[in-house]
């Protein structure tokens, strides 16, 4: 890519840079969010998909932190929630914090300057009826800046993610390739200068060979901005190729949280080291010959009690019903936490660690 | 006629599906459109060929057209065998004979294969009974055994479900059920694990393989995805734009492909062993099929290409028994 480098700020961005010091860009405290669904549970009283269920984790500023897993597992929810596409029914987001919303915090404006957000579906995500120059300047416009400047930034931005904008500034969607209308959703959200952008399956419907062209845009963007990431998607390798720290979720909790290297060398909970065996070898000789976990996800409506994975998991015992995991650190690097009962001396569960120091054993979750 | 690469030595022996350029063309706004070109390959029972490509490859088509199942205005040309049977010929009548008891599908969004309106159970038996003409309650008797087969837990009470009240994972088993009721000796699988999530889809492609084993079909597995088609395929046809660009044996197009292409799809994916850095990916976007170029598909994307690939389309060439390459510079040093 050789367009301009870092944009330009458009006026009113006066957000204060809390340097890249590692201190936390976003902070998420016990988030919860159930939509409620029409007509009953069939038992008694209204019944509620629990989406996202007290979940709390922080983004330090410039990395990419990583969040996998299955549908319906509330990874997009999360994000909606984030960007406040829907509002939280429990919970505290902090941004550089201040808290979003409240009565001293930080307005939905100002939230959407800092954090923007790129959609799966590079279609439906763009206005049938706008050119790729509206489609870009169109935040900008919403924020107050001037017509013919906001057209400016957005020529801008467009050759930044690598359309030419005499070309493409006056197309279509329609008129566009899957891989470039993913562009203009990435420049969209690069036009606002924002600090923090979540991905949601940002890069899932597109070809391989177009995939690799996005990623790959979306790395150099980050090293060339100094942006923040949150990189939601359910391609375990393509997670481990980009992200620094990974979160996994199962039914509307996290269940395990750390370091890249760490989560995929050594997982600690059973969801995420069957999740690792279910990634493909790409070699036809060292086929997997037995599925890492029986069955199917159970419906959010109803969670298990308890542990919510205890219905598939291989290693279950009576407390796992009785009793929910609290997320911990359980080896011997801080940063990486578990949500699992057999990782936890005194749990009550048959494979738990000794009181006395018992170290966890080294999970090989990932085959060689 | 030149099949190189995906048919056997054997000529005829043993082959139970034989197809010869095969080309399908569509209609679009009456100007005719190519879909797929001069696509050649032999099956044998207990064999499973893989279609890999990207969208608008035609591997979909290329699938469909074997059955003829596409819409009224596909003009579908050249010749399909199926077990001596000339399928190209046959009237709807015949057709509908033949599908369901020598050839079924199975396709990837299991919610619109089904029929919302029956019970999983009655589906099932309705093909037995159509197809076989035996009574009801021997259809739904057979029902329960592919059930069973399929390993869906419970079998007997999942009978009378509808498909809204299932999972994901347990529709698609009963999409495979309702697939092989009729012990179909050819099995056409279109991407039928795309839209499940990671853990079930690993659950359903070791089914089918443990079923072909089982049952002896010829299978052929549509997908995009590479870790897919390992898991999955004897041999593996990688498809661009409308045709086949390199075919042989699985483990050997992955260890050492041949076409600039699959080098590039290979390069592009991102695996368990991906470093962490930037990806080497294939330059722009497939060709329009309205508006192709002149010569070689894939000479505007090719980093290796010579004046000659923008003037004709390369032929596909043998390289080895069993092995080809539709590409001219793929024995040239350095590729």
């Amino acid at each position: 890519m050789n367009a301009t480098p870092a944009p330009v700020d458009p006026p009113g961005t006066a957000a204060t840079d809390p340097a890249a010091d590692g201190r936390p860009i976003l902070g998420v405290s016990g988030l919860r969010k159930y939509f409620r669904l029409r007509g009953g549970s069939g038992g008694v009283g209204p019944a509620y998909v629990q989406a996202v269920d007290d979940i709390s984790f922080t983004v330090a500023t410039g990395e990419t932190l990583g969040v996998v897993g299955e549908s319906g597992c509330g990874k997009s929810t999360t994000a909606r929630l984030l960007m406040r596409l829907i509002e939280p029914d429990d919970g505290e987001i902090l941004l550089d914090g201040r808290d979003v919303g409240g009565r001293d915090g930080m307005s939905l404006r100002a939230l959407r300057r800092n954090v923007q957000m790129v959609f799966q579906d590079s279609y439906s995500s763009l206005n049938p009826r706008h050119t790729m120059a509206e489609e870009v300047s169109f935040g900008l416009t919403a924020q107050g800046v001037k017509r013919a400047e906001a057209r400016r930034r957005a020529n801008e931005v467009l050759e930044f993610v690598g359309l030419e904008p005499a070309i493409f500034a006056d197309r279509y969607p329609h008129e566009l390739s899957g891989g470039q209308r993913q562009r203009v959703n990435v420049a969209r959200a690069l036009a606002l200068n924002p600090r923090l952008l979540l991905l949601d399956e940002a890069v899932s419907s597109l070809d391989k060979s177009v995939e690799a062209q996005v990623l790959n845009l979306l790395i150099e963007i980050k090293e060339r901005l100094g942006l923040t990431y949150v990189f939601i998607s359910h391609d375990l390798n393509v997670v481990r190729f980009i992200a620094d720290r990974v979160l996994v979720m199962y039914l509307g909790k996290v269940v395990e949280i750390g370091p890249v290297d760490r989560v995929y060398g050594s997982p600690g909970h059973p969801y995420t080291r069957a999740l690792i065996a279910s990634r493909l070898s790409m070699d036809p000789r060292r086929r997997i010959e037995a599925p890492p976990v029986a069955g199917d996800l159970p419906s959010p409506i109803n969670p298990p009690s308890g542990c919510r994975f205890r219905t598939r998991c291989p290693i279950a015992e009576p407390v796992c019903g009785s009793r929910e995991p609290v997320l911990d650190r359980f080896g011997a690097e801080p940063a990486h936490l578990a949500a699992c009962h057999a990782l936890v001396p005194g749990s009550g569960h048959g494979q738990a660690p000794d009181r006395d120091g018992g170290t966890v054993p080294e999970n090989e979750g990932s085959r060689p | 006629m030149n099949a190189a690469g995906l048919t056997h030595r054997d000529g005829n022996a043993g082959t139970f599906l034989s197809v010869r350029d095969l080309s399908v063309e569509f209609l679009s706004d009456g100007m005719p459109l190519r879909a797929i070109n001069g696509v050649d390959f032999d099956l044998h029972l207990g064999e499973t060929l893989c279609f890999l490509g990207e969208s608008g490859s035609g591997k979909t088509v290329t699938m469909r057209s074997l059955v003829q199942l596409l819409p009224p205005t596909a003009r579908i040309g050249g010749k399909v065998w199926l077990d001596g049977i000339d399928v190209l010929t046959l009237d709807a009548d015949r057709l509908r004979a033949i599908r369901g008891t020598q050839v079924s599908m199975i396709f990837q969004e299991p919610m619109t294969a089904l029929d919302p309106v029956f019970t999983v159970g009655h589906q099932i038996a309705e093909v037995v009974v159509w197809h076989e003409g035996v009574s009801w309650s021997a259809g739904r008797a057979r029902a329960l055994e592919m059930l069973e087969l399929v390993q869906v837990p419970s079998a007997r009470r999942r009978l009378d479900a509808y498909p809204h009240e299932l999972s994901g994972g347990l529709r698609q088993r009963v999409m495979i059920a309702l697939a092989l009721s009729c012990k179909p000796k050819l099995l056409l699988a279109d991407e039928p694990t795309t839209a499940l999530d990671a853990t079930v889809q690993i659950q359903i492609l070791l089914l089918l393989r443990e079923l072909q084993r089982e049952l002896g079909m010829a299978t052929i597995f549509v997908t995009h995805d590479l870790g897919v088609a390992c898991e999955i395929s004897d041999r593996v046809a990688v498809m661009y734009a409308g045709r086949f660009v390199e075919t042989g044996a699985m483990a050997e197009v992955i260890d050492s492909p041949r076409h600039p292409y699959t080098i590039g799809l290979l390069n592009s994916t991102v695996h368990a062993g991906s470093e962490r850095g930037r990806l080497a990916p294939i330059p722009g976007a497939p060709p329009d099929l309205l508006d192709m170029p002149p010569g070689c598909a894939f000479a505007p994307r090719c980093s290796r290409v010579v004046a000659a690939c923008r003037e004709y389309m390369p032929d596909l060439q043998e390289l080895a028994p069993g092995r080809a390459a539709r590409c001219p510079r793929t024995s040239d040093p350095g590729i």
